[in-house]
């Protein structure tokens, strides 16, 4: 069936979704796997974009699934599913994070006035990506880092939106922040992320990073 | 409208989204044009919101999928049969990413529009950033209850998707359907 014909009566899945979790909810516990089988993927890569650290984000994604199909009853209509699973999921993340203090490597930016502007510090030019880029194992493993190096509010907002593809709103409430806070996050989040890479993923990129090592590129 | 560069990067993130008024965009795409500084953030920023976007960033660890399932199996005292059937959803499901594989390959080499239902996209912003899904049709602003496959989206310039025969979403992107 074309998508769109689909789409006009049926938001891509959605009454599956609801119906699913009627079904859960009154007791076939077995269906919360197909439930939460198109987001595993999601889950465990906002664990991992968080804690950075691969076991860590496999048992924190587990643990936030297990809390997701606990508290299925709690889950509100009004919300999508994927935002809500993904809420349990940082939510999950920041605890152990803070916890375990995971984060080795100081935040860049926290000490930063989120009202003031951002000035740009690099102008490296970096037009185009190679479509082979992310096939790269260590290209990931330095975009997981550069990453890591945000603050946490500016990593939370950049995560939920450019990475989980949720909606500026969606974002704000799922951070219990405005969307004005989400907007000025995330822009501060890209372009501190483009300062750190651009340098690198440009063209002139070595195999290490010297922010990689703890140190800032500036 | 003129607009200098601390402008411009105070607004980059919006004009990538789409979320700015027709005269700011036409005077920040002028910028860029003269703009060397400027037009360099605008595509490194413009990248930084692709890579992360795409599924390919994070890997899921080899049999993640059957530990998720024991872990929760542990907590649901499931019975054997439930568990095939999860292993079987499992096969599936590597055998369906296999085939978004496949069909990510195509997309390049089959330009023409993907739905005979599509709407022209000449209102969209080429330089704004839309989700697709490897295996649909259609492009969609982040957040947009439409997008088929949720689990295999990836972010492009809408230039790049309408390239690639994808067309707009009908909802999400009513806006510069109707512009035109």
């Amino acid at each position: 069936m074309p998508e769109e014909v689909m789409s006009l009566g049926n938001p891509a899945g959605q009454f599956n979704e609801e119906m699913l979790i009627r079904r859960i909810r009154e007791g076939e516990h077995d269906l919360f796997y197909e439930l939460i089988r198109p987001y595993e993927r999601r889950v465990y890569s906002a664990a991992l974009a968080i804690l950075r650290n691969e076991a860590d984000a496999e048992d924190a994604a587990q643990e936030a699934v297990l809390k997701a199909f606990k508290h299925i009853r709690q889950f509100r209509a009004e919300a999508r599913f994927s935002t809500w699973l993904i809420q349990i999921t940082v939510n999950e993340a920041r605890m152990r994070k803070r916890k375990e203090h995971a984060h080795m490597i100081e935040p860049i930016v926290d000490h930063q006035d989120e009202e003031g502007n951002y000035t740009p510090r690099d102008f490296a030019d970096w037009r185009e990506i190679p479509s082979e880029t992310l096939e790269r194992k260590e290209v990931r493993q330095k975009l997981v880092e550069a990453l890591a190096t945000l603050g946490e509010k500016y990593q939370e907002v950049f995560v939920l939106r450019d990475m989980q593809h949720l909606s500026i709103e969606e974002t704000a409430k799922a951070l219990r922040i405005s969307t004005a806070s989400v907007k000025t996050r995330l822009l501060r989040a890209r372009l501190m992320l483009r300062d750190l890479l651009a340098p690198g993923l440009g063209g002139s990129w070595s195999s290490k990073l010297s922010f990689a090592k703890g140190t800032k590129p500036w | 409208m003129v607009v200098n560069c601390e402008h411009v990067w105070s607004e980059i993130s919006n004009y990538l989204e789409g979320d700015i008024e027709p005269g700011l965009r036409a005077a920040m795409e002028e910028h860029f044009r003269g703009c060397k500084h400027c037009s360099a953030v605008l595509d490194g920023t413009r990248n930084v919101v692709q890579l992360y976007g795409d599924e390919r960033m994070f890997e899921v660890p080899l049999g993640f999928s059957q530990r998720l399932q024991r872990r929760l199996d542990e907590n649901m005292h499931r019975d054997r049969r439930g568990f095939l059937g999860w292993m079987v959803a499992a096969a599936a499901t590597v055998l369906v990413a296999g085939s978004f594989e496949v069909a990510r390959s195509s997309v390049s080499s089959h330009p023409e529009l993907r739905s005979e239902h599509a709407q022209p996209g000449a209102g969209v912003p080429p330089d704004m950033l839309v989700l697709v899904s490897t295996d649909g049709k259609t492009f969609h602003v982040p957040g947009c209850p439409f997008i088929h496959d949720k689990a295999h989206i990836q972010t492009i310039a809408a230039r790049e998707a309408l390239r690639a025969g994808y067309a707009p979403c009908v909802r999400c992107m009513k806006q510069y359907l109707n512009a035109g």
